[in-house]
């Protein structure tokens, strides 16, 4: 397959140690595996995230966005967003639909940027994408099934979709309430998805983790709780607030409810990348608080073929 | 900013359902809820809300105006858009929650200690600083929020998560210094000062 | 009759010939059945076996055919035979398919088709050739009865099939309600706003149809005869009378709003600013796309309420328990006028469960694009004065709130035109909490007047609409060629309307088509029998004419029955009814079914073989035994099936003459009766279960255990439970033991 090309919109929690850095380990990683370019947007800037709309308002949301799309028409003219991030590839995707349904929107957004020197860069004409959207239909399952060196045969993972990559845009041809991209990518990874977790798309609180945390851990404690119940023995997320809420307050639950949560929180791209025969760094797995041994076991062997 | 509220109970007398589809953003959807009530049910903190979404809804159709903008319900929203996509209406509930939050906060009159009004503050101060999130400091300031006392409780309670983050490289320590900047900082500056002036002039806000 | 040349088919294809023995049957049907003609085949069914048949009714002169194969409801085309007597003996689903393939119990299966056989040949030796009823009428015209948009409907339909239309209406103009109209509800897209009534067209279609003859300032004054030669009498209010010959009536007498004078508490009668949903109308035709002005002082109205359910849904008892179901949207219609003229207006439903059907859902969310504005509420009163005010309960504030308003509408019911009620005493009205003649006199009048036995107008279900839901089939009423549509059989809208009116005159046209051809209207669409009686055997029990559900029989002057062929619908009730069993058709009497059930084989009481004799209606418990069987679901091989046109067609001779001859148990399965009822014939089940209450006597009278007899409803989705009702009997004779009455 040739070589693949996308603009590049990493986001906050990816940068060198910010929160997400080891999902962008992993991207990375399996990036190379699959011969796909990313070319970082210069200079982007936060997407206001889903908590900025309170004392950002709408404009000032839209621009910020806006910025980073006309960033990219400019430098990587002619390609297509792609995030890794929810927020940010939501928050992105809803000011370009905003944008393109608005005329008076889109001229106070020009206007704005104008500010920023950057009203003639934005014309609107990229499509905004997730990762997993790339995988799934500029791959495909069959495809991403190719490279895999080191399958990750008898562990089973719950598929956690949360909000964001699944709502209100989600991906195309997955329903909102029981989207399966994630157990198919899990399955043709080698592993055994848990099909029946039940709290695959339920919210884990999102920033408001930080502002109410008795309500979100109460959130984050079923969506591990289900995780158990159905047998997994690892957690894979696309989302990096799923992620960091469902790893980093596993203490806390237990402290609070007498639970004794001790699961692994991985992205997809962690496991692609220990599939391919990425090594435990490569897949970022040194980046977890509750560190999954079953794949750095995987990691460490050698390479089937 | 009680100012602002003022010029706008004048400016809408008893229209309140006028006033939200002004000045809220996605607010002229406000009138098409057909009250079955699926948002309320689908909220993840629905249970938090002390008038979830359908009441709103209701309440904004019969001009409870302090009710509603005084209330703390809008901000228990999550943004996990799962209103959104069971509406049958198709209403965009999640963002007309956010504007109902937003229009009460500028107007001055939402609930002045709820946090997540507070953590949305000091978030955007956050990303305003250099045009990036710095994760250290957002943290160190939502502890610090209800004073030093508290704030170094909060944060012992938070240490172990923070050690854990720190020692997978997930947390920078030198982030109190800096980091989480764009170059373009002082445009994006000054093209959100834009943007709000605009915003203000639509809205019918003295900036 | 003296030529009957019994012909017996006996089929071995579907493993018939692997389970069974076909000589022995073969044998049966000689030796016991007395045919004259028996054959077997490897496949009756397919072009050979049917072959066969034909040339034995050719060349052989067999009249009377008995076909030993699958169940009267397979394989209907194949061994369709027509000018012979035809009986089916179902081997397959009867037989085959309801055992197991068990050396076991090869015997009593062979037994149960043996016996089957002995009971198709008695059943044929007992039938005749039904010849065409001679007294039928040739008339093809329609009477339609009511000028509203229903009625009008119906006489365009049947025009434009080519039939002509007497179209009579009590005012001076046609038009209904929906001439009073200011808009229409629309029903096309957009769906979006009121749309013209399209009233003038449809008059001036009217007016130029030659096919339709219109009268107006006129009433039935009187309606006799039967399908295919109805005579009717019609009189205009200034005198005089015609009288015209029809062969099927349409009735679309409609609605009269529910009295707003009921409802003082929401201000019905209190104050002229408070209207009905005609009364808005009125205002809004007068305003004609001007600001709307309110009835006391002419003032523009600024503000509007509108209430619906106004005496609705009511639980108390006092006002209509029912939905009208077009309120919703008319009130949504009407608050657009006040939108449409003057935004700024205050528009405001005020509802508890608003109901938008069809695509009204488009028409609401434009109302609310508009800015109606809809609030979940009960309103409990409307207090009258300058500005009135309506308080009600917020439902989803579960508040006290008050609504001020220049006016108010109150979105009050249908009532339906429906007649009187001929089952309440005196015909006087009956209705739960509610007076037909609500916008009347008081006075019940009478719309058909027709000269039956039974009472003058159609017989009512439920809250005065017209009994109409004939078992899944709309229009279809207890008087066989007359077809109620629109608001008088159920609440309606204008479209919904329209397309019952169109039904309506389908179904007048098959009946009169049906009736001129001397055939049976629906359920028993084609049949060609009609019930006949023996006049010197009667003893003027009236119980046939009071008990037939259509009202078929009326009364000679000498006070015998007198069969109106063209009204029956050939339920056989007034056969079950008859206590000197005087009653019978053609091809289904007192004798074919009751040869049958002695046809069967008795085993003595030692032979620990049991007998159950189930009379099952072929409706509904024939076709689920028959689907049981189809599924493989086994019953009791002791079991002997008849089925029966209807319960009601079950004369009790039936089963003293089952109990008298052995049997062990019957079993009486009939369709869901009473209100809800399922039976095809509406009161057939009814009457059977009514008269089956009082065989405990018999059997007692008998020294027999009650626990023999019992009668049961079974649908046809009873696949299940129908064996299992016969499977249950089955374990009550063990444990009761075997009827004493066997020889």
């Amino acid at each position: 397959m040739a070589k693949k090309e996308y603009s590049f919109y990493p986001g906050c929690s990816s940068e060198r140690k910010a929160s997400a850095s080891n999902y962008m380990v992993s991207v990375e990683s399996m990036c190379k595996t699959l011969d796909v370019k990313l070319n970082e947007i210069p200079d982007w800037n936060c997407c206001g995230a889903s908590i900025g709309y309170a004392e950002g308002g709408e404009l000032p949301r839209h621009a910020m966005n806006a910025r980073n799309i006309a960033l990219s028409e400019k430098h990587n003219p002619g390609q297509n967003i792609v995030a890794t991030c929810a927020a940010c590839w939501l928050g992105t995707k809803e000011t370009h639909e905003r944008l393109s349904g608005s005329a008076q929107l889109l001229a106070d957004t020009k206007e704005a940027l104008k500010e920023a020197g950057l009203d003639m860069d934005y014309k609107g004409d990229v499509e905004i994408r997730h990762m997993v959207e790339v995988l799934i239909e500029d791959f495909g399952y069959e495809e991403l099934a190719k490279p895999v060196v080191k399958p990750l045969e008898g562990i089973k993972i719950a598929g956690y979709v949360g909000c964001q990559t699944n709502r209100p845009f989600g991906v195309a041809g997955e329903s909102f309430e029981n989207p399966k991209y994630l157990d198919k990518l899990t399955e043709i990874m080698g592993a055994e998805p848990v099909e029946k977790y039940d709290q695959k798309v339920t919210c884990c609180g999102g920033a408001l983790a930080f502002s109410e945390p008795d309500k979100s851990q109460a959130q984050i404690k079923k969506i591990i709780e289900s995780a158990y119940d159905f047998g997994a023995e690892m957690i894979v997320t696309p989302c990096p607030v799923c992620q960091m809420n469902v790893e980093v307050y596993q203490d806390q639950i237990n402290k609070k409810y007498g639970t004794k949560f001790h699961i692994p929180v991985m992205y997809y791209s962690q496991l692609m990348a220990v599939a391919y025969g990425g090594t435990a760094r490569e897949a970022g797995l040194n980046g977890n608080i509750v560190r999954a041994t079953r794949l750095e076991e995987i990691a460490a062997r050698p390479a089937k073929k | 900013m009680s100012e602002r509220n003022n010029a706008m109970v004048e400016k809408y007398r008893n229209d309140f359902l006028k006033e939200v589809e002004a000045n809220v953003e996605e607010g002229p959807w406000v009138k098409m809820c057909m009250q079955c009530g699926v948002c309320s049910g689908s909220c993840p903190f629905g249970p938090y809300w002390e008038h979830p979404p359908q009441e709103i809804f209701m309440m904004i159709r019969a001009g409870k105006r302090d009710e509603v903008l005084k209330s703390e319900s809008m901000w228990m929203c999550t943004s996990c858009y799962n209103c959104i996509v069971r509406c049958p209406r198709e209403l965009p509930i999640t963002h007309i929650m956010h504007g109902l939050a937003n229009y009460a906060h500028r107007l001055g009159i939402a609930p002045k200690m709820n946090p997540t009004r507070r953590f949305a503050k000091l978030f955007w101060q956050n990303i305003m600083k250099g045009g990036r999130v710095n994760e250290l400091k957002l943290s160190v300031g939502l502890y610090f929020m209800d004073g030093f006392a508290n704030g170094v409780k909060k944060g012992l309670a938070m240490l172990p998560v923070g050690i854990g983050m720190f020692k997978t490289g997930r947390l920078n320590p030198l982030g109190l210094l800096g980091g989480g900047k764009c170059k373009g900082a002082g445009d994006i500056h000054k093209m959100v000062k834009k943007a709000q002036e605009i915003e203000n002039r639509r809205k019918g806000f003295a900036s | 009759m003296a030529d009957i040349k019994i012909g017996a088919y006996v089929c071995k294809g579907c493993g018939l010939g692997e389970r069974l023995n076909t000589a022995q049957l073969m044998t049966v049907a000689q030796r016991e059945g007395k045919a004259q003609v028996v054959r077997e085949h490897e496949f009756l069914c397919n072009g050979a076996g049917v072959a066969m048949i034909r040339q034995d009714i050719e060349k052989e002169g067999v009249n009377h055919v008995v076909i030993a194969a699958c169940s009267r409801r397979a394989k209907t085309d194949a061994f369709g035979f027509e000018g012979v007597a035809i009986s089916r003996v179902n081997l397959r689903e009867g037989v085959i398919w309801v055992q197991p393939d068990t050396d076991e119990v090869k015997e009593i299966t062979q037994e149960m088709a043996a016996d089957y056989v002995r009971m198709g040949c008695a059943e044929s030796a007992r039938m005749n050739i039904p010849q065409i009823n001679p007294g039928h009428g040739n008339n093809k015209r329609i009477l339609v009865v009511g000028g509203g948009i229903s009625g009008m409907t119906s006489a365009v339909e049947a025009a434009k099939a080519g039939y002509e239309v007497l179209l009579v209406e009590k005012t001076a103009a046609l038009g209904g309600w929906l001439a009073k109209l200011h808009r229409r509800v629309p029903f096309h897209e957009p769906y979006a706003d009121p749309i013209e009534t399209g009233m003038p067209a449809l008059l001036k279609r009217i007016e130029s149809d030659k096919r339709i003859t219109v009268y107006l300032n006129s009433v039935v004054s009187r309606t006799s005869g039967a399908p295919g030669q109805f005579s009717i009498d019609i009189s205009k209010e200034s005198g005089g009378t015609t009288t015209e010959n029809v062969g099927a009536i349409i009735m679309a007498s409609g609605f009269e709003p529910y009295d707003v004078k009921k409802l003082p508490e929401l201000g019905g009668g209190k104050s002229p600013d408070v209207v009905d949903q005609a009364g808005l109308e009125q205002l809004a035709r007068a305003a004609n796309g001007a600001p709307i002005r309110r009835p006391s002082d002419g003032r523009e109205i600024k503000s509007v309420v509108f209430v619906q359910c106004a005496g609705q849904r009511d639980e108390t008892g006092k006002n209509l328990p029912y939905c009208s179901g077009h309120c919703c949207n008319t009130s949504i219609k009407q608050a657009m006028y006040f939108k449409d003229s003057n935004p700024d207006v205050d528009a405001v439903v005020v509802y508890t469960d608003l109901r938008t059907p069809g695509n009204g859902e488009d028409f609401y969310r434009s109302a609310q694009r508009k800015g109606v504005i809809f609030t979940k509420g009960k309103v409990s009163e409307v207090v009258p004065g300058a500005e009135l005010q309506v308080k009600f309960k917020d439902l989803i504030l579960n508040d006290d709130a008050v609504a001020k308003a220049d006016l108010v509408v109150l979105a009050t019911g249908m009532v339906a035109n429906s007649g009187v009620d001929i089952d309440a005493a005196g015909g006087t009205p009956n209705v739960e909490g509610q007076d037909q003649a609500a916008a009347g006199d008081g006075k019940v009048v009478s719309i058909l007047n027709l000269t039956y036995r039974q009472g003058k107008d159609l017989p009512m279900l439920r809250y005065g609409f017209n009994d109409s839901h004939f078992i899944c089939f709309p229009y279809e009423t207890r008087r066989t060629g007359i077809y109620s549509c629109g608001p008088v059989r159920r609440p309606m809208d204008i479209v919904q309307a329209t397309e019952d009116a169109t039904g309506a005159a389908l179904k007048a046209i098959q009946a009169a088509e049906n009736a001129a051809l001397g055939r049976a209207a629906h359920p028993r669409s084609g049949d060609l029998s009609f019930p006949a009686f023996r006049r010197e055997g009667c003893t003027q029990c009236k119980r046939c004419t009071v008990e037939c559900p259509f009202g078929a029989i009326d009364e000679d002057e000498q006070r015998y029955p007198l069969f109106n062929e063209s009204r029956c619908r050939r339920c056989g009730t007034c056969m079950g009814a008859c206590p000197v069993r005087v009653i019978s058709f053609e091809n289904y009497s007192v004798d074919t079914v009751g040869y049958q059930v002695k046809a069967v084989d008795v085993p003595d009481q030692f032979s620990e073989k049991p007998r159950i004799l189930v009379l099952a209606c072929e409706n509904d418990a024939y076709p689920a035994l028959d689907m049981a069987a189809m599924n493989r679901i086994q019953y009791s091989a002791f079991a002997r099936v008849v089925p029966v046109r209807c319960l009601g067609s079950v004369n009790t001779i039936w089963i003293n003459d089952a109990l008298t001859a052995g049997y062990d148990g019957v079993l009486l399965m009939g369709c869901q009766k009473g209100e809800n009822y399922q039976c095809h014939f509406v009161k057939g089940s009814e009457m059977a279960h009514y008269r089956m209450s009082k065989i405990d006597d018999t059997l007692k009278g008998m020294s027999l255990e009650v626990e023999r007899v019992r009668t049961c409803e079974v649908a046809i989705t009873d696949i299940q439970r129908a064996p299992k009702i016969i499977n249950e009997m089955a374990e009550t004779i063990q444990k009761i033991g075997l009827s004493p009455m066997k020889f």
